[in-house]
């Protein structure tokens, strides 16, 4: 198992062990990027080498038959995006490494570019030359990604289009791909309203291929081993590793990466979480609450928590302290999510903050509790699906899994208690 | 004749409502006097009316095209499964 703080990269042992899986974090210990030499030597020879000799098509297979999904959050099938820029007729493809990694409690790309910049510049080589690519964008979330990834470009040998790399947006919905396009175009990282792919117009008109720098890792890790040393670990629906940035009320927070589908109760053990912990949020602040009940026998798969009514998104998870109200934690969040809107759709606008409002007077004991949830059910009926991005719909499903969570709490909230008066731990910038 | 669908674009919708006077059969108002509008295909008796909203948006928001907008419907809500679907059961969707 391999824990890298945020601050404190610690070394890995370099096999295997616990429930821990070393692929992307595997090599040299220590907070320090990993040199191209070094790099190079680990994984036998410049990305560059494997490519002159695999054809697009030959990729394009190996990637398919590796399985590998987006690990930005969706979860898009990264094959299907690939076929589709390197479709007959397509021209002028613009790629775009996508660290800007806006979500508060994560840091996964962040430590990715900072320790594995190699990693990611394979991957973006690998896509950028088989798409014979007019521009390749790397975008970052922090000052020392960016040193790191410039330093790490001025180390190997130049291959394929000349890799920019750009020092990402900030706002919580700047990460989402039509606003990064626009930011990448010089303008303000807000989402546009567009019936079009990106692939059919993205950057400047062009087809343009976004993908998650992570995911971009394992891509070129593909390249070079195959799809069938790809999906060695993982399951069968879902190979490979996954990075996870787990936070909260555990001993050793940190970035954390693991094969797809092990227990969460494993990680959260090796993690030296606080066994009373009250519930764990998965996926982020668009994500849902699991109580501990639910925690016990679960997978981190998109499939093992969709029955839960979760999904591990872009691996965020944070464990909520034992005392705490997740009534008042998600109030906080939701009030923080609607001011991140990017005030352009009305529904989004106006609903997130009404929204926030109504998981205000929850948060309260005595909350008049059954009127208000009504309000809310109808309020977040209303906003889901509404906005040209996913922003408003992501909110309303960690409300709605608030509601259904904490259930119990808001009973109490009703006569008058409240269960929580554990500090909040849930990263909020801009706030106290 | 295909089917036409009529989009709204959230980004430049203000939210002055006329639509949903004119096309009341296939737009309601949300609770901030935004139009929710039917994902379903406009129905051929209702397409005269649709191009009339589409015209008199002030906004230039809607759009009559041969396909919903991009966005499919969101992701099921996760909530709805298990122990909440009584609680979720008892919202309705406007549409």
């Amino acid at each position: 198992m391999m824990a890298l703080d945020r601050e404190r990269a610690a070394g890995a042992p370099a096999e295997e062990g616990g429930v821990g899986a070393l692929r992307l974090l595997a090599g040299p210990r220590g907070g320090a990027a990993e040199p191209f030499a070094q790099h190079r030597q680990r994984l036998g020879g410049p990305i560059s080498q494997v490519l002159r000799g695999t054809a697009p098509g030959h990729l394009l297979e190996a990637i398919t038959g590796s399985g590998l999904r987006g690990r930005g959050g969706a979860g898009f099938p990264a094959a299907t995006k690939l076929a589709a820029a390197l479709k007959r007729g397509v021209s002028g493809v613009v790629v775009v490494g996508n660290g800007t990694e806006t979500e508060p409690a994560a840091g996964k790309d962040d430590l990715l570019l900072r320790l594995r910049p190699h990693l990611v510049l394979d991957g973006l080589e690998t896509v950028s030359v088989a798409t014979r690519a007019e521009r390749s964008f790397l975008v970052v979330p922090s000052q020392a990604a960016w040193r790191s990834v410039t330093a790490a470009l001025d180390d190997r040998p130049r291959h394929g289009p000349k890799v920019e790399p750009v020092l990402g947006p900030r706002n919580f919905v700047g990460g989402e791909e039509t606003a990064l396009v626009s930011w990448l175009e010089g303008g303000p990282a807000r989402p546009r309203y567009q019936r079009q792919r990106l692939l059919e117009r993205g950057w400047r008109g062009r087809p343009t291929l976004v993908q998650n720098v992570e995911t971009l890792a394992h891509l070129g890790l593909v390249a070079r081993f195959g799809p069938e040393w790809f999906r060695t670990l993982g399951t069968a629906e879902e190979p490979g590793t996954m990075m996870v940035s787990l936070s909260g009320a555990v001993g050793r927070p940190g970035v954390y990466e693991v094969p797809i589908g092990i227990r969460i109760s494993s990680l959260l053990e090796e993690a030296g979480a606080d066994p009373a912990a009250a519930a764990l949020l998965v996926g982020g602040y668009f994500g849902s609450w699991l109580l501990p009940a639910q925690v016990a026998g679960a997978e981190l798969s998109r499939r093992a928590l969709a029955p839960l009514g979760a999904s591990p998104g872009a691996g965020v998870l944070h464990l909520l302290a034992a005392g705490a109200c997740g009534l008042k934690e998600a109030h906080l969040v939701v009030d923080w999510m609607a001011r991140q809107s990017a005030q352009q759709c009305g529904p989004c606008r106006l609903g997130l903050p009404a929204l926030a409002g109504a998981m205000g007077d929850l948060a309260q004991p005595w909350a008049r509790g059954r009127d208000v949830s009504d309000r809310i059910w109808r309020w977040s009926d209303q906003v889901l699906g509404r906005g040209a991005c996913r922003h408003p719909d992501g909110v309303v499903n960690l409300i709605r899994s608030t509601l259904l969570a904490f259930a119990d709490e808001l009973e109490r909230h009703r006569r008058g208690h409240c269960n929580g008066g554990a500090p909040s731990t849930l990263p909020l910038p801009g706030l106290g | 004749m295909s089917d036409r669908f009529l989009n709204v674009d959230p980004t430049r919708c203000v939210g002055h409502g006329l639509c949903a006077e004119i096309l009341p059969e296939a737009i309601a108002l949300d609770d901030w006097g935004f139009p929710i509008i039917a994902s379903t295909p406009l129905p051929r008796w209702l397409r005269r009316q649709g191009a009339r909203a589409r015209s008199v948006c002030p906004a230039l928001a809607l759009s009559l095209d041969g396909q919903p907008s991009r966005k499919g419907p969101p992701p099921a809500p996760s909530t709805r499964v298990g122990a909440g679907g009584e609680t979720a059961g008892a919202s309705s969707r406007p549409h």
